[in-house]
This record gives C-alpha cells, structure tokens and sequence, in this order.
C-alpha cells in the first residue's frame, strides 16, 4: 500500500485529514470532560465527607 | 357554606382585562417595542443600499426578523412583575385552569406588541420596497408568526422568571424555536411577490400557531409552577 | 410482575454502582470499533466514484450527525421522565447527555462543512438539513445556559427539562420542512445517502461507527452520570462509603 497515496487522499487530503482531526479532537474532548466532570464531583464528595465526619467528631 | 367559583372564561377575561388596563396607564412600554420594529427595519437600508428594487429581495425577511426581536424585546418582562407580587402564585392556587389564565395573559400581551406591529407592516414593507400585493401576506403571515411567538416567548418567559439578565437567555432560548417561523413568514411574503402561491409556507404557518396554541399553555403552566414554587 | 428491579435501577447508590461497572466496557468496546471503522473507512474501502478519497468525510460525518440527533432525543425523553415521575436521576441523565450532544453536533456541522467545500464548492449552504443541525446547536447551548443560570438545582432540572421537551417538538417540524425548504431554494446538490444505492462496503465501515460512536456514547453519558449523581446525592449515607 502506498503510504504516500494514503496522505493524499486523491487530492483531498487537506479536506479529510482535518474533518478526521477535528473528530478526533471532538473524541478525545469528551473523554476528558466527562473523566474531568466526574473526578471533580468525587473530589467535592470526599471533602464533604471529611468536613461532616470532622464536624461530628 | 360554598364557595362560588368563577368560570373559567370569566377569569381568563379578568386577567385579560386586568393586563389591557394596566398597559393603558404605561403606554410608553407598549410603545417601545413598536418603535424598535421601525428602528431595525430602518437600519436595513442604511447598512447595505438605499436601492429599493434590491431591498425588497430581502425585504420580507427583514420585517420578520424586526417583528422577532421587537417581540423578544417586550416579552422580558411578561411575567415578571406578576411574579414579583404574588399574582401568579394566586393563580396556581385559585383553582382554575393555570393554562387559561396564561393564555389570557399572553393573549393580552399579544395584543399590545404582536398586533401593532402586524399593523405597521405594511408601513415599514413599503420602506423595504415591498409592493402593495403583499401587503396581505405580509400582514397575515405576521398575525399567525406573532401569535406563535408570543406563545413561545411566554413559555421562555415563564422559564427565565427571576433570572439575572434573562433577556439574553431568553433570546437565546426562544430564537432558535422561533426560526420555523422565519422561514415560513418570509418566504410567504417572497413568494407572493414572486408571483407564486404562499399557500404553502401559510399553511404550515397556520399549523405551527395552533400547535402552539394547544401544547403552549400546557409547558407555560409547567414553567410558571416551576418558577413560582422556590 | 415486579418492578424492584426498575426501583433499583433508579436508586442512586445502585445506578453509581452499576454505571462504574460498565463504563469500562462501553469504552473499550467504543475504542475497538471507532478504530476498527477509521482504518476500514481510511484503508479498505474502495474510492467513491464521484467523489474519490474525499467520500470518506462520510465515515466521521454522518455518525456524528446520527449521534446530535440520537442524543437530544435521549436527553429528552430522560427529560421528560424526569419532569413527570419526578425522578432525580433521570434529570441527571438529561444533563449528562447534553454537552456530549453538543460536541457531536459541532462535529457534525463542521465535517459537513468541510466536506462541502470540494464537492459543493462552497463552506455553507442554508439548506434544511444544514439549517436544522445548526438549529440543534442552538437548541443544546440554550438547554445548558438555561441550566447553569439558576442556582437552585432542583429549579435548573425542571425548567431545562421543559426546554428539553419543547426542543423536541420543534425537530420534526424542521426536518419536515426539508422538502419545502428546497424547492423555494435551488435544490443542495443531492448527496446520495439513499441507503440502497451506496455500495456494500462502502457501508460496511459506516455502520461499525455508528455503532462505535453509540458505545462511545455510552460511556460518556456512564462517566458524566456517576459525577452528575455526586453532586446531587450531596449529604446521603452511601456517599461516605462510594467516596
């Protein structure tokens, strides 16, 4: 397989490299926000905990 | 003892004559979106050719956005200070219909924004170059688009209630519901002046207003309970 | 029959529970085919006839459409079950769903853009189909700005749900309006997505990302949940052991 041809596209390389780039950005923009959302939210958790547990004791 | 209960369209109607009466008394408020309509539809011709063969291409879209925005423009406010005192939550407790009750309430709002400016169409049409042909459509087509938009809004505005700067939100929320319209509206209008039947876009005007009209009062009072039981 | 089952299943500290189970797997699983799809889409299926190696915008392009569209009706329908049976967690789901939404539906209009350069000869184009995708951004951007200006959570769920579910309404009737639309302008230049006339394996890798996408769909909206369910269940007991 060509690996030069496969840059190309036909000529569209510009086109289709960008529009895959652009997903993949889109991809992995989501897969940090939604780990990032959720971490955020454990972390809040966890400090609540501690202050109730503090505030008890 | 009983109670006496109103009927339902005898209290719609208080309220309906309720909010005619108070806008009587700030008619400036009533005024001002109508001003705005005639303001934007001015700048059109200002920003891009003062040619009025070439304004009256686009000039069945400009009114119609002008009639969207000066409506988003009053529709802030609808609620807001009914809100504020209290009435609203008497009418969550009274026992009637809150659909109704909102509907008269958007039905007199309506009346002071939506129809004036379905009125000075044809006045600020002739400024974009429309013809006297489509002064009908024209007229028509905004009767249905202000109707539902006023539906529509009064479902935003029932939303936003209380919200810092929500006359940004709800633009934001009620524009995008609001494109069906604009499409519709002004292509009637460009149809017509083309030549062609606007029965299509009409029709399709026609049937948005009264599924607005039906399923509206229904997300309003949802809104408004939402709104109103924090 | 018994409903404990479903119960269960709406319980926050089960459905944490649960959604940590399957994450992992949607995501791998996603991984694997999204992968799988790039490579066929990229390497093995054959050029276009038309439109040569440019086609293959196809493969990113029409599942992150499907997907825009997939998730509002999601985010809707748990909008909308949130709002009626008043469960807290179906309103969760409705708020985990629509950045995700959002993010599919920007890739969607802008792989259609881009593809539409070459083969249209221009960026836009304001027909139905482009016009109600964009309408659809629009839809989710007012969804989460309606959400984040309350303070009150339980206010914020219930007033985007209503939102969510007026949205929906007005989707049909834009996508009905593609034949109108249409004709008053000129006709878009047809992009043959009638499924019968694409060839076999051109469709091959279409579907494997469509169905990478909906996996990968799955565990966004399993990750964005379990954070959405901490942030409401704020003072219950489970937390002190889940956290």
């Amino acid at each position: 397989m060509d690996l030069q041809k496969f840059f190309e596209m036909g000529g569209y390389a510009v086109y289709v490299w960008t529009s895959y780039g652009l997903t993949a950005l889109v991809l992995l923009w989501n897969w940090w926000a939604a780990r990032r959302s959720e971490a955020e939210a454990q972390t809040a958790a966890k400090r609540r905990n501690e202050l109730a547990l503090e505030r008890s004791s | 003892m009983s109670a006496v209960r109103t009927p339902t369209l005898a209290a719609a109607r208080l309220v309906f004559q309720r909010d005619m009466t108070l806008a009587w008394r700030r008619w400036d408020e009533v005024a001002q979106p109508l001003i705005f309509y005639v303001v934007v539809t001015t700048m059109f011709p200002l920003a891009t050719t003062p040619d009025l063969s070439a304004l009256r291409e686009i000039g069945g879209g400009v009114v119609w956005v002008a009639a969207l925005l000066a409506s988003l423009l009053a529709l802030e406010s609808l609620f807001r200070a009914d809100v504020e005192d209290g009435t609203t939550e008497q009418w969550v407790l009274s026992g009637q219909p809150l659909g109704y009750l909102l509907l008269a309430k958007v039905a007199a709002h309506w009346v002071l924004t939506g129809l004036p400016l379905v009125i000075m169409s044809p006045i600020v049409g002739t400024g974009l170059g429309l013809p006297t042909s489509v002064w009908g459509v024209l007229m028509f087509s905004l009767l249905l688009g202000t109707g539902t938009l006023s539906i529509l809004g009064g479902i935003g505005a029932a939303l936003t209630v209380g919200v810092r700067r929500g006359s940004v939100l709800l633009s934001l929320l009620v524009l995008p519901l609001a494109m069906p319209l604009l499409i519709f509206g002004s292509r009637a209008v460009t149809m017509q002046m083309d030549g062609d039947s606007p029965a299509g876009p009409l029709q399709l005007l026609a049937a948005i207003f009264f599924m607005a009209l039906s399923l509206g009062p229904l997300a309003m009072s949802a809104a408004i309970r939402i709104s109103v039981e924090n | 029959m018994s409903w404990t089952w479903f119960h269960k299943l709406a319980s926050p500290p089960h459905a944490y529970r649960i959604l940590g189970t399957i994450a992992p797997w949607f995501g791998w699983a996603s991984l694997a085919l999204i992968l799988l799809a790039t490579w066929w889409g990229l390497v093995k299926a054959p050029a276009d006839y038309q439109q040569g190696d440019g086609f293959r915008i196809l493969y990113v392009h029409a599942p992150s459409a499907w997907m825009s569209m997939f998730t509002y009706v999601v985010m809707a329908v748990a909008a909308g079950v949130g709002l009626i049976w008043r469960i807290k967690l179906a309103h969760a789901a409705a708020a985990a769903c629509a950045p995700i939404g959002a993010s599919f539906t920007f890739l969607a209009l802008a792989t259609g853009s881009i593809w539409g350069k070459p083969m249209w000869g221009t960026w836009w184009v304001w027909d139905a189909r482009l016009t109600s995708e964009l309408l659809l951004l629009f839809l989710y951007l007012g969804y989460m700005a309606l959400r984040a200006s309350f303070d009150d959570p339980q206010r914020a769920d219930r007033a985007s749900a209503v939102l969510a579910l007026v949205g929906v309404i007005n989707v049909p009737i834009i996508h009905y309006s593609v034949e109108w639309w249409s004709t008053l302008h000129q006709p878009a230049s047809v992009t043959k997505f009638d499924k019968p006339s694409i060839d076999l394996a051109m469709l091959i890798p279409l579907f494997i990302m469509i169905v990478g996408f909906q996996l990968y769909f799955g565990w966004a909206v399993s990750r964005r949940l379990r954070g959405e369910i901490l942030r409401r269940e704020r003072n219950a007991n489970w937390l002190k052991e889940a956290a």
